[in-house]
This record gives structure tokens, C-alpha cells and sequence, in this order.
């Protein structure tokens, strides 16, 4: 994979990139050290409580850890249909 | 008094013993006085990349456990009479030495040097441990490579919890060429993954063979890519300021990735 091909963005990503995307990825993981049953349980607990305020379409849950420098962050993206208790209320 | 430096990698065959070897000469011709120490218990390789193979009596596990002074363990290099090897023995194992013993034997030596490098083994187990604990300064090495970049993301963890941080990191083996079509990592790629300090890079230069072959630093011979690399280093481990690169030149972005790793 060529320089210009690269800077134009046609064709394959160069292995270059597809390293880099790899290893980023790879020591996201390496470095939170949380394994995947824990991850799925903690997914359930936070979707269990959110949902005790909002209508939560669970499908549509994304939970992912993202970096700057070596600080992790933990980012979950949960979509809402509102405060069903509030509605109740009405 | 002194300072200890240790070079380690977490991933084998990166470079480590080549680097401390030239860094340790190269310190030495600028006038400091040096003392390279192999903490690879049972694994003894700085000497024959230092030269000095055949002139070894005594070793560091023997001036540890006292059958020796620290003094007649070393082995004084004739060609740069700065510089000093400290043998690993060969025929123990990397639990002879504990963390504790190796502090005890660099605060020894500071009182006469004034630089104390350390070349660690591979790995993250107790003789990495033991590299680590006399250190002030901790070098990491790795190459471009995905397997010794994670290798080196671990111990740089490991390093900060043991509050040795922050390492620095030397990319080895570094091919522009390959760079440029985009089929190896470039250093910037691995400082933006690993987030960590770079101190420099060393070409791959076939050079690095043939002086080991010879038992040569490279630094020593001069004129090679990868000696005046380490050269570099050197410079910055004594507190001077070298230019990595200089991104304000504006002539292209090869002749700027060439100056990048050259001046490495």
C-alpha cells in the first residue's frame, strides 16, 4: 500500500495503519485488565439502574474504554426514551 | 554520586544488550565514567557484545555473595579507560540476586561512577524486578514491531506502579523505507500508542551485526547510522539537548522522515 494511495484512502488500509488500530485496540484491553464476564455484569448493573429513571432501549447500549496519554476512560452510550415515572405521574 | 540507569524491554531480542553496550561506551568517550552491570543472571551476554568476554575472573553474583570486592569483579575496558563491565555469572540462575542486594551493590559503585547502567533481562519476572530496583533512570527498548510495542506498553506499567517512572522509550531497528509505504510503524505511531517519552531512535543497520560479531560497540568504530544514534542518547542521558527532529523544515516528508531517524 502506497503513500498517496493511503493519502487519498483508496484501496486497503496500509499494515502500517492496520498495526496501529491493532495494538491500540489490543492495550486498551491489556491495560484495564477487566475480564469479559465482569465487563458483561458491570454492562447489566449500570442498564439496571439507568433504567430505574429512563426507558432505556437496551439495544442500542455501547460501552467502551477510550484513552488519552495513559489515562483510561470508560464510556457508556445508553439511548432514552424519557422518565416513564414522570409520564405515570401525569 | 552516580545515577543507575536501566535498560529493559519486557519483549527478548529487541536490543537491549546492544543498547546498554553502546550507551555505555559512548557515555564513556564523552568523558563520564561508566559502568555497565549485566543483571542477566545465567544468561551473560554484555561481554561478548562489550569484547571483554575473556577477561572475566569474578562476577557480580560472587562480589554479592562476598567471595570478591566489587572492585575485582570489574573488568576495566582498554580501549575506553572510562569504562567498566560488571559481569553477570553464568553459571547461576536469576534468583541468586535479590532486589535488595542489587540497590546495595549500585550504591556501592556510585560513590566511584557516574553513571551505573543496568541491563536488564527479558520478561517481567524477579530479575526484571532486580534490574529495576537500583534504577533512577529506566530506559524501555522495543522495535516497531506489534509484539514488542505491547511487550514494552506492560513494563511501562509496571514501571510507574514501582514508581521508577517516567521511562523513556528508544525505538530500535527503525526502517524508513518501510515507513514510507507504510508498512511499518513510524515513531511517532508508537509514542502516540505507548503515551510515553521518546529519548531516541536507532535505524536497523547491519553495522550492529558485525560489531557484535567483533565484540565492538558500534560508537567506538564511528561513522555507522545506528552508533551515531546511540551517540545521541548518550547525549541526552548527560543532560544535553540534541534535536530529535525538525518538523519546521518544510522540504518534503521524506528528506524529514530520513533526518528524523538518522539524527535518532
Amino acid at each position: 500500500m502506497g503513500f498517496f494511495s493511503r493519502i487519498f484512502g483508496r484501496g486497503e488500509p496500509s499494515s502500517r495503519d492496520v498495526a496501529k488500530d491493532r495494538l491500540q485496540l489490543v492495550l486498551v484491553h491489556d491495560r484495564i485488565r477487566i475480564p469479559p464476564s465482569q465487563m458483561a455484569a458491570m454492562k447489566d448493573e449500570l442498564l439496571a439502574v439507568v433504567s430505574r429513571y429512563f426507558d432505556v432501549d437496551s439495544d442500542g447500549v455501547a460501552i467502551t474504554f477510550t484513552q488519552s496519554s495513559r489515562m483510561n476512560r470508560l464510556v457508556a452510550e445508553v439511548p432514552v426514551f424519557g422518565n416513564p415515572r414522570h409520564s405515570a405521574d401525569r | 554520586m552516580g545515577r543507575v540507569v536501566t535498560v529493559t524491554s519486557g519483549k527478548g531480542g529487541v536490543g537491549k544488550t546492544t543498547a546498554t553496550a553502546n550507551l555505555a561506551a559512548a557515555l564513556a568517550a564523552l568523558g563520564h565514567k561508566v559502568v555497565a552491570v549485566d543483571a542477566d543472571i545465567g544468561l551473560r551476554n554484555l561481554d561478548v557484545v562489550l569484547g571483554l568476554e575473556n577477561r572475566i575472573v569474578f562476577d557480580v553474583v560472587d562480589a554479592i555473595e562476598g567471595r570478591c570486592r566489587v572492585r575485582q569483579a570489574l573488568i576495566r575496558d582498554k580501549r575506553l579507560p572510562e569504562l567498566f563491565l560488571l559481569p553477570a555469572s553464568q553459571t547461576r540462575d536469576k534468583d541468586a540476586v535479590e532486589p535488595q542486594q542489587m540497590v546495595e551493590i549500585c550504591n556501592q559503585m556510585r560513590e566511584e561512577f557516574d553513571y551505573i547502567l543496568v541491563d536488564s533481562p527479558a520478561g517481567i519476572e524477579g530479575g526484571f524486578r532486580v534490574a529495576l530496583a537500583p534504577a533512577d533512570q529506566v530506559l524501555i527498548v522495543t522495535t516497531p514491531e506489534v509484539s514488542a510495542v505491547r511487550d514494552a506498553d506492560r513494563v511501562i506499567g509496571l514501571v510507574d506502579a514501582a514508581e521508577k517512572g517516567p521511562a523513556q522509550l528508544i525505538i530500535n531497528r527503525v526502517r524508513p523505507d518501510m515507513i514510507r509505504k507504510g508498512d511499518m510503524l513510524g515513531p511517532e505511531d508508537v509514542v502516540e500508542i505507548l503515551a510515553v517519552n521518546l529519548i531516541g531512535m536507532v535505524p536497523e543497520d547491519e553495522a550492529v551485526v558485525v560489531s557484535t560479531n567483533r565484540g565492538v560497540p558500534l560508537v567506538m568504530d564511528g561513522g555507522h547510522a545506528a552508533g551515531r544514534a546511540f551517540n545521541n542518547i548518550a547525549l541526552r542521558i548527560s543532560g544535553r539537548e540534541v534535536t530529535m527532529t525538525d518538523i519546521q523544515q518544510d522540504d518534503g516528508l521524506v528528506a524529514r522522515f530520513l533526518r528524523f531517524v538518522r539524527q535518532g
